[in-house]
């Protein structure tokens, strides 16, 4: 018998078998393979996430990732970890909960919606510099996909540490269309490359190709998709690099991507920074430029100045 | 800790047995001999009513110490390597929990515990899951029903292994069909660390009109045992393992 997740309205109490700490759910947010995320207020009047699943072990394991990480060298990753409890329903069944930072966030896809092209490259870039701090900390986001991620301030942030795994280990979590094992382009052991080839498709994704199938030789249908998408073109090399496995990890390819996005060629290829390149840029062109530095270089702290 | 190999059978069917002994029996004999039965239902896409032979799969899977699990075929890779991963953690918390019992005493489980605690326990039934050996027999039910279903099952068993040779722990599979007139059930693939280019697999088809699954499962927990038998050295560092095909 599979144990329910429960579906709780506004309003329904939360309290902590073991803290004792009670959460107002204010709304559902969402739900995934692993339980639902509910919008939700302590008695303190502030507002937070709150997971609730069935599965104890699996809760507790991306409870491990989520205080690891909402640390990472300094600077937060996913969301900052609040608390961790069991909810004994009235039946007698208790479910594992855990409470986090309430990131308050459009879907890329809905956040990319009518806006220029050229942020498809800067949201991925931002999820490559993120990505990068995960992998020089020894650590794979293994899940990454647009339902995990949530844009916020002009910021793209990841949520759902669930299928973090350490480098070298097999990939806990995965979704098929970002799988390159699905794809038939690698294994699936927690490698930097992997997460790569996932940021590839969330690009192909959010350019206008949505999820599609993989077809009878699916490298072919990956290129045919790459193809056809005008929004990728600067990008076409630093994503087929990325399918080559060219990359060491993240960071690498953030480079890459930031040299395209500065400067229209990637920085691997760029010999020296040619001062007539600046001058053509426009007034706008200009401060688009250094929006762009702020996101790539600075972490994106300074976007909404800009903004 | 260490939690030997880990053995588990998997059953791909669609429909009921109507041949034989009744599956649910024999997959808690193979329980009680340390091998966990999983078992998935394999639905056509088409397909909106849940069949009602289908309840056995549950059934079995109870009594087998598994889980069952009853898809279409489009979500058979997705399913079939998270049942048999899902079932090797079931296990190994099984085992856990009995240490913990030992240690804290009767009734507590992990459920039990704070959640600092679980935390941590968690976390080394997470180390156990990705380094332990593992043994995995696969049953296909080649009946005629399943025929046009067994491309996508080959591409399920592939992916099972690339799914599960992420792992730092060591991986044997082995696949057989079922219904054979002659032996219940046929090898398709002898025990190999990577199920890569089964190309011949399902190659000969017989289509009686009966799904003996009780009678396959028997014999699939023999050729376990033959498995175990004596002649393979314990760790499975066998000699004379053949490589490079
Ligand atoms: N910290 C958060 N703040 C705001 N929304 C969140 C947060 N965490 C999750 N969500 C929302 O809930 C959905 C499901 O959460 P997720 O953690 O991805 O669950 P699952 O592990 O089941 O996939 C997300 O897609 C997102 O919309
Ligand atoms: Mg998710």
């Amino acid at each position: 018998m599979k144990k329910q997740a429960g579906n709780f309205s506004p309003g329904h109490q939360v309290l902590g078998r073991w803290n004792k700490h009670p959460y107002i759910i204010m709304e559902k947010l969402g739900s995934g393979a692993c339980g639902t995320v509910y919008k939700c207020r302590s008695t303190r009047g502030e507002t937070y996430a709150l997971k609730m699943g069935t599965d104890s072990s699996r809760m507790m394991l991306e409870v491990n990732m989520l205080k690891k990480f909402s640390k990472v060298q300094g600077e937060k990753l996913g969301p900052s970890f609040v608390d961790v409890d069991d909810y004994r329903m009235s039946g007698g069944h208790q479910l594992p909960f855990y409470v986090m930072e309430y990131i308050e966030g459009k879907p890329l896809p809905q956040f990319l919606a009518g806006k220029s092209k050229e942020w498809v490259g800067i949201c991925a870039a931002q999820i490559m510099g993120d990505i990068a701090k995960l992998h020089e900390a020894g650590y794979v986001f293994g899940d990454l996909k647009t339902d995990n991620l949530l844009v916020s301030d002009s910021r793209v942030r990841l949520i759902d540490v669930g299928g973090v795994t350490a480098a070298g280990r097999a990939i806990k979590e995965y979704t098929e269309f970002y799988d390159r094992g699905y794809w038939g382009m690698g294994s699936r052991k927690a490698e930097p490359s992997y997460d790569l080839f996932a940021i590839t498709m969330i690009m192909l994704e959010t350019a206008g190709a949505g999820r599609f199938e993989r077809g009878s030789s699916p490298r072919k249908t990956l290129e045919q998709k790459l193809a056809a998408a005008p929004v990728l073109k600067p990008y076409r090399t630093i994503i087929q690099n990325g399918w080559k496995g060219k990359y060491k990890d993240a960071s690498e390819m953030e480079k890459d991507m930031a040299g395209v996005l500065l400067y229209k060629t990637p920085s691997s290829t760029r010999v020296h920074f040619r001062a007539d390149q600046k001058k053509k840029t426009t007034d706008s062109g200009e401060l688009t430029a250094i929006t762009l530095l702020s996101v790539l270089l600075m972490g994106g702290s300074l976007i909404t100045f800009f903004l | 800790m260490k939690t030997g190999r880990l053995k588990q059978i998997l059953l791909l069917t669609d429909g009921c047995s109507n041949h034989g002994e009744d599956p649910a029996a024999v997959a808690a004999l193979a329980r009680s001999q340390g091998i966990t039965v999983n078992v998935i239902g394999v639905l056509d896409d088409r397909q909106n009513s849940r069949p009602q032979g289908l309840d056995e799969v549950e059934a079995i899977a109870e009594a087998g110490g598994g889980i069952s699990q009853i898809v279409y075929q489009k979500s058979l890779s997705q399913t079939v390597q998270m049942v048999t991963k899902q079932a090797m953690t079931q296990t190994i918390q099984g085992i856990v929990n009995k240490e913990l019992q030992e240690i804290l005493g009767k009734n507590q489980s992990l459920e039990e515990l704070p959640p600092e605690q679980r935390g941590e326990v968690v976390e080394v039934v997470d180390e156990l899951g990705e380094s332990s050996a593992l043994e995995v027999l696969v049953l296909v039910d080649v009946s005629a029903s399943m025929h046009h279903k067994l491309p996508t099952v080959k591409d399920a068993l592939f992916d099972l292994s690339l799914s599960l040779n992420a792992r730092s722990g060591s991986n044997d599979f082995s696949v057989y069909t079922f219904p054979d007139p002659k032996h219940t059930i046929l090898q398709m693939v002898d025990w190999t660390p990577e199920l890569g280019a089964v190309n011949r697999l399902f190659s000969k088809l017989n289509s009686g009109g009966y799904t003996p699954t009780g009678p396959a499962l028997r014999e699939a927990l023999y050729a376990f045992a033959a498995k175990s038998a004596p002649s393979h050295l314990e760790d499975g560092e066998d000699p004379y393992e053949e490589t490079g095909w």
